[in-house]
């Protein structure tokens, strides 16, 4: 790092609220994971935390090391476009996975299973 | 220069990709990145046949930035939906459940796309694509009115999904 460790007011604290907002995002998220009733309501509440939690923490960290540096510090896209990319492969597998379950559990294969476990 | 170099797209957005992630934009990472992008484009080519060329790409790279402001529009609208209903009291009506939708997508890029877009906005997911029937069934966290869900589906996603991939 070449400047000094102050990045200043304006940059600290627009900073402090990304990080804070995308904290709060995923905070919810998690807790959405906890209170939805069944498997299906469930997979939607953490991908708060995978698109505009993750979304805020990055921006955060591009505006404090861009200001830092004075440099732009772009390479926090990148993750934020694999993490979009590769989302939808596992929750596609989790999703199908919960469908096949329901099927062979008896259901018709889209809604809960008929003994009431959601997983 | 399609068989010299098949994916132009593609190594230049490896080539991209590759400066971004050493973080700079020195003459050695620029050839070193650009001839790791030329062999991945000919190994991608082994996976997929080259498709004709798609006419007018600013035309679709146009329709590709509206597309993804509003994309971004609705992550955050989708988020502030989703945080409500997890924190707001759980006697609220409200019904989740799946949702067909009958969609003429055919292109396998442009339906990777879709399943990110879904993915990407909490309270919609994917769940099942029937190629055949060419039926998509999403999950959808609130499933009050199915007419605006249908609508934004199509419209706002596939209509332009349709003119940048096909």
């Amino acid at each position: 790092m070449t400047g000094v460790n102050d990045p200043g007011l304006a940059v600290a604290l627009i900073t402090a609220m990304l990080v804070v907002a995308g904290a709060a995002l995923t905070l919810v998220g998690a807790l959405g994971l906890l209170r939805l009733k069944t498997f299906y309501e469930r997979v939607h509440a953490p991908t708060m935390g995978s698109t505009l939690g993750s979304g805020c923490v990055l921006l955060a960290s591009i505006v404090l090391f861009s200001a830092l540096e004075s440099r732009p510090v772009l390479h926090e896209i990148a993750i934020g476009v694999f993490v979009t990319l590769t989302t939808p492969v596992t929750f596609m597998l989790l999703m199908r996975a919960a469908m096949q379950r329901d099927r062979i559990g008896g259901g018709d294969g889209r809604g809960e299973t008929p003994n009431g476990d959601d997983g | 220069m399609r068989r010299w170099l098949p994916f132009p797209w593609l190594w230049l957005s490896l080539t991209a990709l590759w400066l971004l992630l050493n973080q700079t934009m020195s003459v050695g990472h620029l050839l070193l990145g650009a001839l790791f992008a030329f062999v991945i484009c000919h190994g991608y080519r082994l996976l997929e046949a080259p498709r004709a060329t798609r006419r007018g790409p600013w035309r679709r790279a146009a329709v590709a930035v509206r597309l993804l402001a509003d994309v971004a529009i609705d992550i955050v609208r989708s988020n502030a939906a989703v945080a409500r209903i997890v924190l707001g009291p759980g006697a609220r009506a409200r019904t989740a459940g799946f949702l067909d939708i009958p969609i003429e997508l055919r292109d396998p890029l442009a339906l990777a796309t879709l399943a990110c877009i879904v993915t990407a906005t909490p309270g919609t997911s994917w769940a099942r694509y029937d190629a055949e029937g060419s039926i998509l069934t999403l999950h959808i966290l609130d499933l009050i009115d199915e007419a605006a869900w249908i609508r934004i589906v199509k419209d706002r996603y596939e209509a332009r999904l349709r003119k940048i991939f096909e």
